[in-house]
């Protein structure tokens, strides 16, 4: 049977060509494949199904997830945001969509260029000179950063936030320690939750490649000494490293006027929609010294002109970093790498602007705050544990019941809380991590909050 | 042979759009109850933390981003809007519209990757078949989706041999993974990563592994080998067997690169030829967009013996349904923030179900099928030979060279990628791999239709006909592209580097 996806499956199809071949069946061409491992039975996996069964089958198994009456009050690394119109045309455009890595830069200048100014958008909204056209995600991003100042200092230690995502935190040590590099914790304040900086005076020393913090924090608050940390990081000449929720730029101090040396972060909020986690955008950004972009991971799209002087143009550049030139002295593995999320980013960013950003970014906090001070009120609650300023994250504290009580009360109710800390950070009690953004109205926060009312009874 | 002209929309860059005051979309407002609640906002942020200068991005109204992007759009080729795409290694098939409208499902995209799991059982089934499926398509025995593309696998493939030695208290004399000289480059970029030595082996003439080289070079420092099979050149490691032997002999592991499975699919599995781990590609060989350069999906399968040190999590079925396990005492950690790139995986689940067994191997008897075709006509063409073994089958996959023509006219392998450019082809893979020398890497993959593989043909053959009469004519191809050639000197030179908008900026200031 003819396949529709294999023009050439039709059996005269075949049969002419392999008489042009000389050969007389397909067979001829895996004759060099030993016998003994020649697979002789059929796969044992399903199909084939025509395409109306197909759906029927796909759409019946995504309609085991189950919806809720409002977004999950879920962030940490992911965040439920809207995703405008126009973001999903164009990364649905089939010339965007099925292309590869532009190779042949004379005829994929649609991505070339997109990408070149996805890297200007986020050098803008970073406040730094250079990025990279996309990492996997925050975390790797974050691998890659931590190995990168590795080599640029020749040092061995990381520090970060003992109050850091668990997730970024396992991905970091991943990266690091095949090497040799050694990831150490240092402390917070506990009334407020910043670094603690006498902790950290004390860890930064002549091994220290680079401090990390992340800014807004997993738990959501800001971290506002950041002057301070910069400077001990530079008067110890380690690198300093800022990992951002980009949407939090539009009100927040950019780090690249904080003395930040490499910004990192996640890119799914800008326009990319969750997919349970996947895929995602790594952000990459670093000042602009020679010696820093030539050791920058990742693809960068550089712009140039045509050979005879004539028209503006974009190609890939720098490539005597990566692996395709530099085989194992590479300054990373990284090849593919999300570009269509960046592609789905630049379009966003450029739909917002600075004042749609600095909008979405005011509402964003004033919902979270609205959330934060309803559910603070309830009785036997506390949100947040820490005095600093939040974002759009924020921990809420039960006294007399358990987080994982609370939490399935509300699922039954049609409604997914915050995410519990209770195994990630035990000495913060019954605690969850809950989430607000454009997506959760008043009405949905108002749905929440009674739903806890009755729940804390 | 059929006319080409790509669009040239001679696009300003969307910052050059911008005008004060236009805005592309608009947030909703607080409500009058939530504003009051939090107040004014710069009170609330702390005063040292407030973005006081807004950042400089454009101001472009809807309609004009838009056409931007869609015009952008049309100054690109895909495998779905172009005509023939060739590009070797990378398996270019077609990337079926229906996969792409199941993946746009909402109750896909609105998942939150730490929701609780009987919320997301569909989610969570899918990926556990999905990687049942691929255990039984490649004869392996468990693994992970975790990884967002090959070179990730790679990576995390590289740190679980770290681990199998660390376990047994060998890693310290362990340290060197062998590669073969024909390997892609992101194999020893790998190894390097995960902190290993790398010890590259030349091929034979046929490009295939050299027994004696891998013999001389194994011993109580091998960690592990890396290998394609089919390799870069198109052509079966028959000597597959023997080869993991060595390996396994002096104590190292099997790795599977799995660029090159569509070739093989039904018709053997690297967990029959002796491999430990294998990492594929869901962008190649199932189907799913490679979206300009990402997202992809590098799922790492491997021999039970191997199963404790898989990253965390996995998806497992128990009697209340499918659950996220954490449970693997030895494991390596974590490579992703999450479980990796989701929506990719449902893309190749619902191919697998299009295709079915039978639908697989006859994917991988028709793209060899055409990639011998296309061999066999272009070695043919004058100034084109198939160097290394041309008598023996290929592939996926064959490696011509145009070394001749280089030689006979001074028509490179570069120009004829870009005088296909002018025809509305995408150009092969070129210069890669690295033992063939003006290499043209063709993969045409089983979607392509006999009339596009005849087309390719006439266009080589009428590119050959010109590099001897006319050679300047293919000297300055493209033409019919967006753009004529590209100075990628000028782009990499430090006095003219140029990354982002505001380097450009400075640099119109600095004159």
């Amino acid at each position: 049977m003819p396949h529709p996806y294999i023009p050439n499956s039709v059996a005269e199809i075949k049969e002419k060509m392999m008489e042009e071949m000389g050969i007389k069946s397909i067979d001829d061409l895996y004759a060099d494949i030993p016998a003994e491992v020649r697979f002789e039975r059929e796969l044992n996996v399903p199909g084939p199904y025509p395409e109306q069964e197909v759906r029927r089958r796909v759409e019946a198994l995504l309609g085991r997830n189950q919806r809720f009456r409002c977004p999950p009050f879920l962030g940490g690394g992911v965040w439920p945001h809207y995703v405008p119109a126009v973001v999903d045309e164009i990364v649905s455009r089939a010339e965007f969509l099925t292309s590869y890595t532009p190779y042949q830069p004379e005829i994929t200048q649609g991505m070339l260029q997109t990408l070149f100014e996805y890297q200007s958008l986020i050098c803008e909204l970073t406040g730094m000179e250079v990025a990279n056209s996309s990492m996997y995600d925050w975390a790797t991003a974050l691998g890659e950063a931590a190995r990168m100042a590795g080599r640029l200092t020749r040092r061995d230690a990381i520090l970060v936030p003992y109050l850091m995502s668990p997730n970024r935190l396992a991905v970091l040590r991943a990266y690091t320690e095949p090497v040799g590099m050694r990831v150490i914790q240092v402390d917070y304040d506990e009334a407020t939750g910043l670094i603690d900086l006498e902790d950290l005076k004390e860890k930064t020393n002549s091994e220290t490649a680079a401090v990390y913090i992340e800014n807004p924090s997993y738990l959501g608050f800001v971290e506002e000494e950041v002057e301070a940390i910069a400077e001990v990081a530079h008067d110890a000449g380690s690198l300093f490293i800022v990992g951002v929720d980009p949407i939090s730029l539009g009100l927040l101090r950019p780090p690249g006027d904080y003395g930040a040396d490499i910004v990192i972060g996640e890119g799914q909020p800008l326009g990319n929609h969750m997919n349970y986690g996947g895929p995602l955008l790594g952000i990459f950004a670093c000042r602009g010294e020679p010696k820093m972009i030539r050791q920058m991971p990742g693809r960068i799209i550089g712009m140039t002109t045509t050979v005879d002087g004539s028209k503006r143009g974009f190609v890939m550049t720098l490539q005597t970093r990566e692996q395709h030139i530099r085989r194992e002295r590479a300054t990373s593995n990284i090849c593919t790498n999300q570009a269509l999320c960046a592609v789905a980013a630049a379009v966003y960013l450029s739909l917002l602007g600075p004042n749609g950003l600095r909008e979405l970014a005011e509402l964003i906090t004033s919902r979270a705050h609205y959330a934060m001070r309803r559910i603070g009120e309830l009785p036997g609650v506390r949100a947040p544990i820490f005095s600093s300023y939040h974002f759009k994250e924020f921990t809420v504290s039960f006294e007399d019941r358990t987080v994982g009580e609370v939490h399935r009360e509300l699922l039954s109710r049609g409604i997914h809380g915050g995410k519990s800390l209770v195994e990630e950070f035990p000495e913060l009690g019954e605690t969850a991590l809950y989430c607000v953004t454009e997506l959760h109205t008043k009405e949905d926060i108002d749905l929440l909050v009674s739903a806890l009312e009755e729940v804390l009874g | 042979m059929r006319r080409f002209r790509q669009a040239d929309w001679d696009e300003p860059l969307i910052f050059e759009l911008s005008r004060p005051g236009r805005v592309g979309f608009t947030p909703p407002k607080a409500e009058p109850e939530v504003s009051d609640a939090a107040g004014d906002i710069e009170e609330l942020v702390p005063q040292n933390m407030l973005r006081r200068e807004p950042p400089k991005l454009p101001e472009v109204s809807e309609i004009m981003v838009l056409r931007h992007y869609i015009h952008l759009s049309q100054m690109n080729y895909g495998v779905n809007s172009g005509r023939f795409y060739p590009l070797g290694s990378c398996t270019m098939k077609y990337n079926p519209v229906i996969n792409e409208v199941l993946a746009s499902n909402p109750g896909l995209t609105e998942l939150h990757p730490e929701q609780d799991e009987s919320t997301v059982q569909g989610v969570l089934e899918m990926m556990y078949w999905l990687k049942r499926w691929l255990l039984e398509i490649t004869g392996m025995d468990d693994g992970t989706l975790q990884p967002a593309a090959g070179a990730h696998g790679e990576f995390l493939g590289c740190l679980l041999i770290r681990a199998y030695h660390e376990d047994r208290g060998e890693i310290d004399e362990r340290r060197e993974i062998i590669v073969p000289d024909s390997a892609h480059g992101t194999n020893p970029a790998s190894a390097m990563m995960a902190g290993f030595k790398v010890v590259e082996i030349p091929s034979r003439e046929d490009g295939c592994v050299d027994l004696e080289a891998l013999r001389s070079v194994v011993g109580e420092h091998t960690a592990g080998m890396m290998l394609t099979n089919p390799n870069t050149l198109g052509i079966f490691e028959s000597d597959i067997v023997e080869i993991a032997e060595i390996v396994h002999e002096a104590g190292g592991l099997m790795y599977y690169d799995g660029a090159n499975l569509n070739a093989i699919l039904g018709r053997c599995r690297p967990g029959d030829m002796g491999f430990d781990i294998v990492h594929l590609n869901l962008h190649k060989t199932f189907s799913t967009p490679h979206g300009g350069g990402g997202p992809g999906s590098g799922p790492i399968l491997v021999k039970e013996f191997l199963s404790d040190f898989l990253p965390v999590p996995t998806v497992e079925r128990g009697e209340e349904g499918y659950y996220l396990s954490y449970d693997r005492p030895k494991t390596i950690g974590k490579i992703h923030g999450y479980y990796g790139n989701i929506n990719p995986m449902l893309k190749a689940y619902a191919y697998i179900l299009s295709m079915g067994p039978e639908g697989l191997r006859e994917a991988a008897e028709v793209s060899v099928l055409n990639a011998n075709y296309i061999a066999r006509k272009l070695m043919k063409v004058r100034g084109i030979t198939l160097p290394r073994a041309p008598e023996r089958p290929r592939k996926h996959e064959a490696v011509l060279s145009a070394s001749e023509m280089e030689r006979e006219t001074g028509v490179r392998t570069l120009n004829i990628a870009k005088a296909l450019l002018d025809r509305g082809l995408h150009a092969p893979t070129i210069y890669f791999p690295l033992i063939v020398p003006e290499a043209l890497m063709i993969e045409p993959t089983e979607s392509e239709p006999l009339e596009a593989l005849d087309a390719f043909i006439e266009a080589v053959r009428e590119i050959s006909e010109i590099a001897y009469s006319k050679p300047e004519e293919v000297l300055s191809a493209p033409r019919n592209t967006s753009v004529t050639r590209l100075d990628e000197a000028k782009a990499a030179h430090p006095k003219t580097l140029c990354l982002s908008w505001r380097m450009y900026k400075e640099r119109l200031r600095g004159g």
